[in-house]
């Protein structure tokens, strides 16, 4: 693998650090006039998701990662291992409880959702941003109640629990952010 | 290449408050009587300064350098006799990148004769609130010391290696622990202090003695060796730096030899000492205060500029 010095170093970079794969974050030159060039970084850490901040001699230098993002279709789940394919070589990828995070809350099989491959092997699971589920359980629906204001909590076909609106009722597919767990509107059908 | 590049980095606005910026300082001068000097931006000399990268090119077959700074060739003109002179043009420092640097960028310097750094430091405050600076109205001044205990709880003339190394690697990481003295104390400043430092005008000075550089040293009130230096911060961002110059051709040589030893050290080129600079100050230069203040710098806080490209006409390199 390639080695990056800082000023190679790019947001979005993924680089090695105490033996973690990393995401750059941010990178910040500071040099006093007449002192001592580094650079403030700020790397994500891949595998636990914390941020950390660094400073660096300036010139230094760090390995590269071998960290790849793909888009794969979500297969099933075995009940300890979620099954990922890639769609073009029809590899398929085994991703455990820790890896595949809260992702599984809106992983609907045969969706599309993007793997991130460390050495090959899964190190984490991103949705899509925009899914479209069923409501599983939720209070009855109040028929033509679709003015502002009141909303409910409802139970999707994966176990995620989401606020929509009292005129939803159960059997109703729905378009959540994954990002942020909000309801976007009804599917159209 | 996309369509739009060729554009310049700097707004029409920007451009044109920034040609303001440079009259004003000629005017400033000129109604004070210091004269402009325009001295060569190539020269067959670099600067040893540990960490000041030169960018060398060959000319006519000999081995040229782009300027870092006009002090030397200033230098020789105090020597000449020439009196007050300011300099306003492009110097060049190599591996700096980033918000606030760019390799290119324009500097003024400008030497007083028979002054000190404490009127040098007023005459900067002067020549801000001319450029139209808000905050050149309310300046604060602080010695370097006082101000590193506060934020630190340690003496940075008085601890030791070991306690400095153990706050730079608190700051910094634990890569940094084996660090040099100035290293640690640079890290230090920059990532402790100069956050904590008061907003607006403030200039900082007599700074540790191992940071002298250029400049003579001194004692402060409590009999620490000092360096009679200062820098000037707007808003925590660092925009000049002065010295009650060193006048001593020995003590000139004796730094030259320790900047290159250091250099060798770290496996970095050695530069020859400038033979014309000695030889000026064994003719003898007279007592003066010396200041060097980035321009672009100038014009982003005058305009609130968060890059530095945003502040010149293109920023290619």
């Amino acid at each position: 693998m390639a080695t990056y010095s800082t000023n190679e170093f790019r947001s979005g970079l993924k680089v090695m650090l105490d033996g973690d794969p990393c995401s750059i974050v941010e990178n910040e030159f500071v040099k006093p006039g007449k002192g001592q060039a580094f650079n403030r970084v700020r790397l994500r850490n891949l595998r636990s998701g914390r941020v950390w901040e660094r400073t660096f001699k300036s010139g230094e230098s760090l390995e590269g990662a071998d960290v790849r993002d793909k888009d794969m279709q979500y297969l099933y789940n075995d009940g300890e291992y979620w099954h990922f394919m890639e769609p073009d070589t029809f590899e398929q990828h085994q991703a455990d409880k820790n890896t595949v995070g809260d992702a599984a809350l809106w992983l609907r099989e045969e969706d599309t959702c993007i793997v991130t491959l460390y050495n090959g092997v899964p190190l984490a699971v991103t949705p899509a941003n925009h899914v479209e589920m069923e409501i599983v359980e939720t209070d009855p629906g109040i028929k033509g109640d679709t003015a502002q204001g009141g909303t409910k909590p409802a139970k999707l076909s994966t176990g995620a629990v989401v606020k929509v609106p009292l005129f939803l009722g159960e059997g109703d597919v729905i378009r959540v952010d994954t990002r942020t767990g909000e309801y976007l509107g009804r599917a159209r059908d | 290449m996309a369509n739009s590049d060729w554009l310049p980095s700097a707004s029409a606005a920007t451009l044109r408050r920034r040609a303001a910026l440079l009259a004003a300082i000629r005017q400033f001068f000129e109604q004070r009587n210091v004269l402009e000097v325009d001295v060569p931006l190539l020269g067959v000399t670099g600067v040893t300064e540990f960490n000041i990268q030169g960018l060398s090119t060959v000319a006519n077959g000999t081995m040229a350098y782009l300027q870092t700074s006009p002090e030397y060739y200033m230098k020789r003109l105090l020597a000449f006799g020439l009196g007050a002179i300011y300099s306003l043009g492009k110097v060049f420092r190599g591996g700096e990148r980033g918000r606030r640097h760019r390799t290119e960028f324009t500097l003024l310097e400008w030497y007083r004769p028979g002054w000190d750094e404490y009127q040098l430091m007023a005459e900067v405050a002067q020549l801000l609130a001319a450029a139209g600076l808000a905050q050149a109205s309310t300046p604060s001044t602080h010695r370097y010391g006082p101000l590193f205990a506060t934020v630190t709880g340690c003496d940075p003339h008085r601890a030791d290696l070991t306690q400095l190394q153990q706050l730079a690697a608190q700051y910094a990481g634990a890569n940094w622990a084996q660090a040099e003295r100035s290293v640690c104390l640079d890290l230090i400043f920059s990532l402790a202090v100069e956050p904590q430092l008061p907003r607006g005008l403030v200039f900082v000075h007599d700074y540790p003695a191992c940071q002298c550089a250029l400049a003579t040293l001194g004692e402060d009130q409590k009999g620490n060796l000092v360096a009679r230096r200062f820098e000037v911060f707007i808003d925590g961002v660092e925009l000049a730096n002065g010295y009650f110059e060193l006048t001593d051709p020995a003590e000139q040589r004796r730094r030259f030899e320790a900047d290159n030893r250091r250099r060798e050290a770290h496996q970095l080129p050695v530069v020859a000492p400038d033979e014309h600079l000695l030889a000026a100050l064994t003719a003898g230069l007279p007592p003066s205060a010396g200041v060097a203040l980035g321009v672009d710098r100038l014009l982003m806080a005058l305009l609130g500029l968060e890059r530095i490209e945003q502040a010149v006409p293109f920023s290619d390199v």
